[in-house]
């Protein structure tokens, strides 16, 4: 059997030594009427079939296609170093740095991993990570709640509709309200959520760039919600936070972020990364895990999971929250990813980006129809107003080889002639000319 | 070592992106950009390469230690897995493109692997369906608990309880928590769930019991032998049977969680389907249901329509909604996929055959090293408490000295000075018997020269961290500084470092 290395005669030894006659009497604990009812799997197959296999499947599915998809997501060139240096195995083997001894490898990349998190949003810490973006901006929702002892979150409506849905499925058993502030024209309502805090809010939640693109800044907004002792809480786009307005300039009290864009590949949905980090007055609120440096015996530098009395293994029904693991081979890719690009190349890349879909812009709304949703300032990505219905076109456009973003109307009722259009470095001029030329022949 | 931070040289950088585009404060009002770069490293390539390369060399890992923790199942992870979850077509797929109607023709095969993976799922675990969505196992519990409780409501039930075995896993009672119950432990009589306790908890509050959370086998490596009794007193109150899969490498093709009467379930793909722990994660939490759940799944589920084709379904009315953005972790589900493939049903058969194997040979051989509270048969794992005297942590740090990575310890709460340790089935006879001397070697030099054991680990890149002022001092980025009060404070975001 493959990746089992016991020959027959170590069998019979072993059997021998455990006092039973046969593999089957292991299992005598398994009465004959909890036996399996059936168990019909395929055969075993050799390592090169089954490659073979997914070889032939992988290349049916088209992710070669150009594509001005983002919605969150995107698809960001992830240099090589990042696979060879995640891939080796004693990072990819190993677990949970329990015995720190033996896993200051992993601990001390947290660990800069909690920095380079903490610098990029310029809040005072991080923690080791979270599933992902919606899982980050429930956990910074639940937060707010156990902070303040209220049960009111103020939600901003151009906050990513995928998110929003993780955040009300998540909260379905708890007491809390789910109070959305509807956005206007895909333009955030500052004024709007500025209302709707009160003494009864624990948060306050926004996006920047919010999920039509738009960039705002939230400072009037945090600063409304810490009059009445809320919580600011913002999600943004790691790649763009590289140039805009950080959430510690704006005063935020929590900041998360999908980290997908820093070095994971987009994977078909996953795995992904949620960012989490935090003042330092709420560090004892933070969900997961947390390391910190600490001396040895000798007083010698390391680090160590650190604050684990918040955690279920300690506090089991009274913890922070449930989770258990991190998402630590994604964090050390986005530590990698961040180290290899440095300041200078992740501004780049965030310009690169914003200066392609200015010229998408530009091109596009010279055809008939075609506007700009709102004059509002954008980054990478934007909403454009298309004199038909998205659904059809963009559906149009794939069969011609490009798909020209998502169709908003999708989630925004009312919404149906939006597209919301992404640039990468993925993408090019080219790439524009192309559906340039494909939505004109169309409208 | 040093950090990556003390390794950056302003002005060097890796030159990575370059590009002629006009820069952020010509396209954007300068009110919206923030006051300055973000400090990050400013490396070469190489610098960051040797850095890594020389962090990796301070880890344990399976590939190069025994691994034995106990409930986490570190078997090897083969390595054509990588591969084929690497591939492009894969790994480049947008997750949004199956939401558009031509997208979905594009992704076919890659809906492909989600509905196969499910289905193969269903048949080893015996349950009616599955979902992928779930990203680790703690999520899959909530999930789970969430579905639970999406149940009792749509039957008009008010049930505001669940109960969990002491021997849990701590996750279990958090995850109910999360979910809006309360926890209610019971405990247990000679190392399994007793189910006189629990008649007579049943008898008194049966009609607000929501469910019951079983590890099984257990947390101490024992199969539940009431199982059916107690799958009848649930079921007699309409009350919920949840199967935490932690502990599936055990039981595969030996027994069906379906068949036995447990309603949700979740499975953990990086312990039984060698999926990599990565360091603490990504992982994959997939949960199945049995019919009576099947209304509560997570939207979208994986269609296959008659003529083939794959397609997203969110027609779920009573649906609990997103437990994750898409698919759950999709690449690690590809792998599993493949290991399942890879070894077929005899050989999942096989896992379980020998992950016990060697769980009960490694009991055996350690029953005159270790106080072994458990004499019967175990199944993948098993539980032993340090000799009278004699601490858990300090045998733990011992074997590290040795070269093995420690068993679980100090878990279950419920088991003296624990040491639990799940060998796994990939691991040969003579990794075992090497790692059996090493611990003998601990006990032996301990009952003689006591300061042995509280002065390892040596030879490792740090000895012992003191915890306790860590969790104090609060150092948790390189920007956070100790003050000599003993409390922290940060430097300032904005302030750079020398």
């Amino acid at each position: 059997m493959p990746f089992i290395p016991h020959t027959p005669q170590e069998v019979e030894e072993m059997l021998a030594v455990v006092g039973v006659r046969s593999l089957e009497d292991l299992f005598a604990d398994i009465p004959p009427e909890m036996r399996p009812r059936r168990f019909e799997l395929p055969k075993g197959q050799s390592e090169s079939a089954v490659c073979a296999f997914f070889e032939e499947t992988a290349t049916k599915n088209r992710a070669d296609i150009i594509s001005f998809l983002g919605a969150g997501f995107y698809a960001h060139y992830i240099p090589k170093a990042v696979d060879a240096l995640s891939g080796r195995s004693e990072f990819y083997t190993a677990y949970t740095p329990y015995q720190a001894e033996c896993s200051q490898g992993t601990l001390q990349a947290i660990f800069e991993f909690q920095t380079v998190v903490s610098r990029l949003m310029e809040m005072d810490c991080a923690n080791a990570s979270v599933y992902d973006g919606g899982t980050a901006l429930f956990e910074a929702a639940m937060m707010a709640v156990r902070a303040t002892r209220r049960h009111v979150l103020v939600m901003d409506e151009a906050v990513n509709p995928i998110w929003r849905k993780m955040l009300a499925t998540y909260s379905a058993g708890l007491s809390v309200t789910l109070k959305t502030v509807p956005q206007k024209n895909g333009e955030s309502d500052t004024q709007a959520l500025c209302g709707a805090i009160d003494n009864s809010c624990a948060a306050v939640i926004v996006q920047n760039p919010n999920f039509f693109g738009i960039i705002a800044d939230y400072g009037e907004v945090f600063a409304k919600a810490k009059s009445h002792n809320s919580l600011g809480v913002i999600s943004v786009y790691p790649v763009m936070q590289a140039v805009l307005k950080t959430p510690g300039e704006m005063g935020a009290d929590v900041a998360v972020a999908e980290g997908q864009s820093l070095g994971q590949p987009l994977n078909f949905g996953g795995p992904y990364l949620g960012l989490m980090t935090c003042k330092k007055e709420h560090i004892r609120q933070f969900p997961g895990r947390i390391v910190g440096r600490a001396a040895d015996a000798d007083g010698k530098t390391g680090y160590v999971l650190t604050l684990q009395a918040r955690e279920q293994h300690i506090r089991r029904a009274k913890a922070t929250s449930n989770i258990c693991s991190n998402q630590a081979l994604c964090a050390l890719r986005a530590l990698i990813h961040l180290s290899l690009l440095g300041p200078e190349g992740l501004v780049r890349q965030a310009e690169y980006g914003m200066s392609l879909a200015r010229q998408a812009v530009k091109r596009l709304t010279v055809l008939k129809g075609v506007d700009t949703l709102n004059n509002a300032p954008y980054g990478n990505e934007t909403a454009l107003r298309l004199p038909v219905q998205a659904e059809p076109l963009v559906n149009a456009l794939i069969a011609k080889g490009c798909v020209p973003g998502f169709p908003v109307g999708r989630y925004y009722p009312r919404m149906e002639n939006v597209l919301l259009l992404a640039c990468t470095e993925a993408n090019n001029p080219v790439q524009i000319n192309m559906l340039a030329e494909a939505m004109g022949d169309l409208l | 070592m040093k950090t990556i931070f003390a390794e950056s040289v302003p002005g060097r950088g890796s030159r990575f992106f370059e590009s002629d585009a006009p820069t952020a404060a010509q396209m954007l009002p300068s009110g919206l950009l923030r006051a300055r770069p973000p400090r990050l490293p400013e490396c070469s390539e190489l610098d960051v390469v040797r850095h890594f390369t020389g962090l990796s060399r301070l880890n344990y890992s399976v590939d190069a230690n025994f691994y034995p923790l106990g409930s986490c199942t570190m078997k090897y992870n083969p390595k054509f897995m990588e591969y084929v979850a690497g591939l492009p077509g894969f790994a480049r797929l947008h997750p949004l493109l199956p939401r558009l109607e031509q997208g979905a023709a594009l992704t076919q095969s890659a809906l492909q692997c989600i509905y196969e993976a499910e289905r193969l799922l269903c048949e080893i675990t015996g349950m009616d369906a599955f979902t992928l969505q779930p990203m680790a196992g703690a999520n899959g519990e909530f999930a789970g608990v969430s579905l639970m409780a999406a149940y009792h409501r749509s039957r008009g039930h008010v049930r505001s309880k669940m109960l969990i075995p002491d021997s849990a896993h701590g996750t279990n009672p958090a995850s109910a928590a999360l979910a809006g119950f309360e926890i209610v432990n019971i405990e247990s009589r000679d190392g399994m769930v007793d189910p006189s306790a629990l008649a007579s908890y049943m008898a008194e509050h049966g009609d607000d019991v929501a469910g019951l959370m079983m590890t099984c086998p257990n947390t101490l490596g024992l199969m539940e032998a009431h199982l059916p009794e107690i799958v009848a007193a649930l079921r007699a109150a309409d009350t919920l049977l949840y199967y935490d899969g932690a502990n599936m490498n055990a039981i595969l093709g030996k027994m069906r969680v379906g068949d036995v009467g447990f309603d949700v379930m979740h499975l953990n793909l990086h312990k039984t389907f060698a999926t990599p722990h990565g360091g603490g994660g990504p992982g994959s939490g997939p949960v199945g249901v049995n019919a009576r759940l099947l209304p509560f799944l997570p939207t979208p589920r994986v269609i296959r329509h008659a003529n083939g084709s794959f397609c997203l379904n969110d027609n779920l009315p009573q649906s609990i909604g997103a437990i994750g953005p898409f698919y759950g972790s999709f690449s690690v589900a590809v792998k599993a996929l493949a290991y399942i493939l890879r070894l077929g049903g005899e050989g999942l058969e096989r896992v379980a055959e020998y992950a016990v194997l060697n769980a009960n040979y490694l009991k055996k051989r350690l029953e005159d090293v270790l106080d072994i509270p458990f004499k019967r048969l175990c199944a993948h794992e098993f539980v032993a408490s340090a000799p009278e005297g004699m601490h858990a942590l300090d045998l733990a740090k011992g074997l590290l000295e040795r070269g093995f990575h420690a068993p679980t310890v100090y878990f279950p709460m419920i088991v003296r000075e624990c040491l639990m340790a799940e060998p796994t089935e990939t691991e040969s006879k003579q990794t075992l018997d090497a790692y059996v001397d090493a611990l003998r070697e601990i006990v032996e030099l301990g009952k003689n020269n006591p300061e042995s054991q509280t002065a390892a680990p040596a030879g490792l890149p740090v000895r012992r961290l003191d915890e306790t002022s860590a969790a104090r001092q609060m150092v948790l980025t390189e920007d956070m500084v100790v003050h000599s009060n003993s409390r922290w404070s940060s430097k300032g975001c904005l302030e750079l470092t020398g």
